[in-house]
């Protein structure tokens, strides 16, 4: 039988990085950058966090204070993941680098930092472990209310996550709010239309493209992390975060540019990630390999589907993958 | 008129883009409550100075002073500030947003996005000035003059007292231009200053209280406009006289060449372009399209040229001894292949039929680089011919290995002609084939023109300026909303009722 | 105060012409200053004086013949990758997939292998490898080029994903052929009777890969400087219009190129099972299609310059692990550094199409 119940937490904690990439990239595309970066700035994100939680565990060893196991790593993901937003920022807005391959090299470098501290930083700092468990950071972020696991399913299904998992919800909400019904959402939906309408307007192109892509690498990098710290049971292994970060970014033209849709469109490629394990195939392992590429077909099927809807307000902003210069005529 | 106060002042203003100096050396006065007409001929220099008021581009050297204060506009914010707007030729408006959305677009005013209240305070301004636009509608379903309106409310909705519009009447019909200058005279009343920047006499003759003439970047001279007389501003503005009369040889034994009938069009997003439009296009005569901008022109030429698909009817290619044959829906290779041939010059000059990045040989390449069976291109002739075009047309390139996009708009211009002329086409369909160009660039178009209907190539000239348009044309058809609105003779033709029927299908009364 | 000028401090315009020797300079420059960045973080990383890392390097690349074939060998199958992905970006056709289709290629190669060892002869068998690898990489290639042609589908990701998609194929069948049982491998097929395997020239099994990338790097010079094909690919990325209005068949030109670009991806796929590793695993490409979309992109398309740019990151790679290995780090060190050096080429391209002028005025002012 198909357990609906086990099954719907599960999809939802695979979802949660997917919509923390996607509502990152989604606000950094609504600017006009498009950065291919963000898996790897999701990997940066979590290996930061992973550095920040391990040399505080190695410090403070058995005394543990649960704010600061909490707000070192946050920290260190958030700087680990501002810094390769400035890297970004600086090569395609202030050096107007072609988007795509900045962001590529951004990735390998990315996933790059990220398996080579995950695989030496015992080694780096001389530590005395074996390897990279951070379970009692784990502990403090994976946290839940004490009373969700006596509410039977409903608990289950809405309570039994992290903090971070609802602060994804919570900030694809702020984004769709933001983007919507502010000043600043405004102006940042027409420099993604026209940087040079904007500009004209008065609006600061190159700041606006710096802080929000900045803060859209950031709510990226905290996907990471919530990969690490909450999902992967504070284990990091190389290469374990995968091609999370793609599937974000596919996401991005699945919900057409709206973070609220991103909230029920992660979980649903998160269900479809964790497909493979809920179908019987008995001692097939073979098969098994086949159904974990039903996300990315789905993905590809997405895509298409996406390409052929043509509505004037569903398309990528217009400027997308473009990098501004006013003094072009 | 003693007690004029100075509003604006440009000393010594110089701007350079390269090796190019766009301003050098330019005094400009503007005071308060008056129309300044700023003439000049394309390239020289008008819109780029100001864009230096309006903090698009920064001067060079030289200073500019608002209400007597040296001031520095290094971003369009400072521009605000100081109470100058600009509305450019090419709307800044974004598409998909609404027009109130445009307008408060950029505002650093207090509180949250409260469009409500944005939306009342645009309906006060459109009651104080007579517009008339929906606050609520999106960019992308206006029509020319609506969005020109956005433009100007979104001047006005930052409480700008200097108003710069860069030729806003290119894109309006006569009767469009009428309400757009009642509106200025209002804002004139309101003690508001305007610079309008234009190439039309006819208009600075009627708005303007003072006119200022730049020449090749330069300031020439200023007078009011009550002094002054079209001889004596076409003098200043061009240098030396010239003769305005342009050519019309008479046809040469026409016979019908282009056969359109009921040809309907429809765009991707299913929006009708041309709906049922027949005439016939002959030989040794030069038929000119007449409409406002958007009016299908573009569509039509396309799917002559087999570049866009038809709805319905039919666009029959006739031969000498009668023979006809249907183009629709034929590949557009065959149809070059019958001769007929197409250089459309987009907006943006290098959008369709010149790559930007490739030099002039690979740019004639690209209607003979099929020719021979080897799979390799041949490199000569296409060389040859780009030297060819370039003694012939006279134009101004470092070399033939140069890219395109280094080359100034009407040598470009010169390379596209020039290509689809060589082709000895028997039908020349151009459009906007002048756009852009100086006066004597464009009287060399005209000669090609000329020459090819000497030839007994049927030309179809697609243009904007109905002057031209009535000089040069044998006969004109007019376009109004994808529609035929009426067919005259280019000798009798009278320039209002050709206004009239590009606003309305027939010209209402006129045509009674 | 109002009579101060405020003045840009830097002011930006794009430059009009650059003579050839100093935009190489500037070129370079940045790769110097982005080897010298990389000895340092290396001399953090593992304290060795910043001169014993490049020598490092370099005895990782050159140390040995055996070393000198492998860099070879590397550098010549990330060659073939990129040669093939150089003219879809010339389209600017964005194919990330060059992993999956040069996986397919090693999957139809190895497919050929295992199936019908032992039923045909050695010839037709490496005839049959080399038709089905083709045949796969370029059925992988045209899938996303189709939909591109037809609904403008994002390319990017399409081909991306398609990547992963080729690696769970090939997981399912490392499971199905699995040999030895239990071992979740596929191991060397065929090590007995050698069959499907490229003949080795000279006794080394290097030279053919390096021959063909040398060979292929000439050709498809060739084919995209002066074919009309080539001139075809150049018109339709340049300018879409233009190329409709001249009667190119944008779609077909899509497609034919796709299925060149799988095609060679094939070839490399083939290459790599049949000649130089003769077994079959997820990840046999080894990321090879994504950093040949970097090599292709700074060499500028030009297949001369993509030696150049190959041979430099096939070099940090190699060198990077020599060092990771010296010192018990893993092989993602590389990853790093290519990154680094990757950001300064990028980030250096600004300075060969834009000038700076700096504020002269500001002296005086202050006197």
């Amino acid at each position: 039988m198909f357990d609906i119940v086990a099954f719907i937490p599960r999809a939802v904690v695979q979802g949660i990085p997917l919509l923390f990439g996607c509502v990152g990239e989604t606000i950094t595309e609504k600017s006009g950058n498009l950065n291919l970066g963000t898996p790897g700035i999701m990997y940066v994100g979590g290996i930061c966090g992973v550095i920040g939680a391990f040399l505080y565990e190695q410090k403070a060893g058995a005394h543990m204070i649960g704010f600061l196991a909490i707000a070192i790593p946050i920290l260190c993901c958030l700087i680990g993941s501002l810094l390769m937003g400035l890297i970004y920022c600086f090569l395609t807005v202030t050096l107007r680098a072609n988007q795509n391959v900045t962001g590529l090299a951004m990735t390998t470098f990315g996933v790059g930092i990220g398996n080579f501290f995950g695989g030496s930083l015992i080694k780096l700092s001389g530590a005395d472990v074996p390897s990279i468990a951070l379970s009692k950071t784990h502990a403090f972020i994976s946290a839940t209310l004490p009373f969700a696991k006596k509410l039977g399913w409903f608990g289950k299904i809405f309570l039994s996550y992290g903090f971070l998992a609802y602060a994804a919800i919570a900030m694809a909400i702020i984004a769709a709010i933001m983007l919507k019904k502010t000043r600043a959402g405004l102006n940042l939906r027409a420099i993604g239309e026209s940087p040079a309408t904007a500009d004209a307007a008065g609006i600061s192109v190159i700041r606006y493209k710096y802080i929000v892509t900045c803060m859209g690498a950031m709510i990226a990098g905290l996907g990471g992390l919530y990969y690490v710290m909450d999902f992967a049971s504070g284990v990091w292994s190389n290469d374990a975060f995968g091609d999370r970060g793609w599937l974000a970014i596919a996401l991005v033209i699945f919900t057409i540019w709206r973070p609220n849709i991103a909230i029920f469109a992660s979980i649903l490629f998160g269900g479809l990630c964790i497909l493979h394990m809920f179908i019987p195939t008995g001692t097939n392992l073979a098969v098994k390999e086949l159904y974990k590429g039903i996300p990315y077909l789905v993905t590809i099927i997405v895509l298409i589907i996406t390409s052929l809807r043509n509505k004037r307000e569903n398309q990528p902003p217009g400027s997308l993958g473009l990098s501004y210069f006013r003094e072009d005529r | 008129m003693d007690n004029k106060t100075p509003v604006l002042q440009l000393r010594n203003i110089t701007k350079r883009f390269g090796d190019i100096t766009a301003n050098e050396k330019v005094d400009l006065d503007v005071y308060k409550g008056e129309i300044l007409a700023l003439l000049g001929e394309n390239g020289s220099g008008k819109t780029t100075l100001m864009n230096m008021i309006s903090g698009i581009y920064f001067p060079d050297e030289g200073e500019i002073l608002v209400n007597g204060r040296q001031v520095a506009i290094s971003k369009p914010e400072d521009a605000f500030e100081l109470g100058i707007g600009m509305i450019h030729q090419h709307f800044k408006l974004v598409d998909v947003l609404t027009a109130t959305e445009n307008i408060i677009l950029g505002l650093k005013e207090k509180g949250g996005l409260d469009l409500k209240n944005a939306a009342k305070k645009i309906r006060q301004i459109c009651d104080t000035y007579g517009f008339e636009i929906d606050p609520a509608q999106k960019i992308y379903n206006m029509s020319v003059s609506q969005k020109q309106t956005v433009e100007i409310v979104k001047v006005l909705y930052r409480n700008a007292d200097i108003l710069i519009l860069d030729e806003p009447t290119a894109v309006l019909t006569p009767q469009e231009t009428e309400k757009l200058f009642q509106v200025l005279r209002n804002m004139k009343r309101d003690g508001k200053s305007v610079i309008i920047i234009t190439h039309k006499m006819n208009e600075v003759l009627e708005i303007s209280d003072r006119v200022a003439i730049l020449r090749k970047g330069r300031y020439i001279c200023d007078m009011e406009t009550k002094n002054a007389n079209v001889q004596e501003l076409t003098d200043a503005m061009v240098g030396h006289s010239v003769t305005l009369n342009i050519d019309r040889p008479e046809p040469l034994d026409p016979k019908p060449r282009i056969l359109v009938e009921h040809l309907t069009v429809k765009s991707q997003d299913g929006v009708t372009k041309l709906n049922d439009i027949s005439f016939e296009a002959r030989s040794g005569e030069i038929l000119g399209i007449a409409g406002i901008a958007g009016s299908g022109q573009k569509e039509l030429l396309e799917a002559i040229a087999g570049l866009q698909p038809a709805e319905n009817g039919h666009v029959y290619f006739v031969e000498d001894n009668g023979e006809k044959e249907d183009l629709i829906g034929m590949d557009p290779l065959k149809i070059a292949a019958k001769g007929v041939s197409l250089s459309f010059v987009p907006e943006d000059r290098l959008g369709m039929g010149l790559v930007g990045n490739m030099d002039l040989a690979e740019n004639m390449m690209l209607r003979s680089f099929r020719r021979g069976k080897s799979v390799f291109t041949d490199r000569k002739y296409p060389y040859d011919l780009a030297e060819h075009v370039v003694k012939e047309l006279d134009v101004n390139t470092p070399s033939i290995a140069t890219p395109v996009r280094k080359l100034s708009g009407g040598n470009v211009q010169k390379v596209l002609v020039g290509r689809e002329i060589s082709s000895a086409p028997m039908v020349l369909l151009t459009a906007y084939a002048v756009r852009g160009l100086d006066i004597n660039s464009s009287y060399t178009i005209y000669d090609l023109i000329n020459r090819q209907k000497k030839n007994g190539v049927a030309v179809v000239y697609v243009g904007e300026d109905l002057d031209v348009l009535l000089e040069l044309c044998d006969r004109i058809l007019v376009l109004c909303d994808g529609k035929v609105s009426g067919l005259v003779d280019g000798k009798n033709a009278v320039k209002n009722e050709v206004g009239l029927m590009m606003t309305k299908v027939g010209g209402g009364a006129a045509n009674v | 105060m109002y009579n101060t000028i405020k003045t840009p401090l830097v002011h930006i315009t794009r430059r009009k012409d650059i003579v050839w020797y100093r935009a190489w300079l500037i070129r370079i420059l940045a790769i110097v200053l982005a080897l010298i960045l990389c000895g340092i973080i290396t001399t953090f990383v593992v304290h060795i004086n910043p001169i014993e890392v490049y020598k490092t390097m370099i005895s990782g690349n050159f140390g040995t013949t055996r070393k000198i074939w492998f860099m070879g060998q590397d550098l010549a199958t990330l060659l073939i990758i990129s040669l093939a992905l150089a003219p879809a970006f010339r389209m600017r056709f964005w194919n990330l997939g060059g992993d999956g289709q040069a996986l397919m290629g090693c999957f139809g190669a190895a497919a050929c292998m295992i199936l019908f060892s032992g039923s045909v002869p050695n010839w037709l068998m490496l005839i049959m490898m080399f038709a089905a690898a083709l045949f796969c990489g370029m059925l992988w290639a045209v899938i996303p080029a189709f939909f591109k042609a037809k609904w403008n589908t994002n390319e990017t990701l399409f081909t991306l994903m398609m990547n992963y998609l080729a690696t769970q194929i090939i997981a399912f069948f490392v499971v199905v052929w699995e040999n030895p049982k239990g071992s979740s491998k596929i191991g060397i097929i065929n090590q007995r009777s050698r069959i499907g395997w490229l003949p080795e020239i000279g006794g080394n099994k290097y030279i053919l890969i390096i021959i063909v990338a040398i060979v292929l790097a000439v050709v498809m010079f060739i084919y995209m400087r002066y074919s009309k094909h080539g001139y075809e690919i150049a018109v339709v990325g340049e300018s879409e219009p233009t190329a409709r209005y001249v009667g190119i068949k944008v779609k077909k030109v899509i497609l034919r190129t796709l299925l060149l670009s799988g095609a060679i991806c094939g070839l490399a796929g083939f290459l790599m099972v049949s000649s130089t590793n003769h077994t079959l695993t997820t990840t046999l490409v080894g990321g090879r299609g994504f950093t040949g979309v970097m090599v292709a992109w700074l060499a500028k398309f030009n297949p001369f310059f993509m030696i150049l740019t190959s041979f430099l990151l096939v070099f940090l790679n190699r060198g990077a692990s020599e060092i990771s290995t010296m010192f018990g780090f893993n092989d993602s060190f590389g990853a790093i550094l290519t990154g680094i050096i990757l950001f300064f080429i990028i980030g250096c391209e600004f300075f060969l199409n834009y000038e700076m002028h700096f504020r002269k005025r500001a002296k005086k002012e202050v006197e």
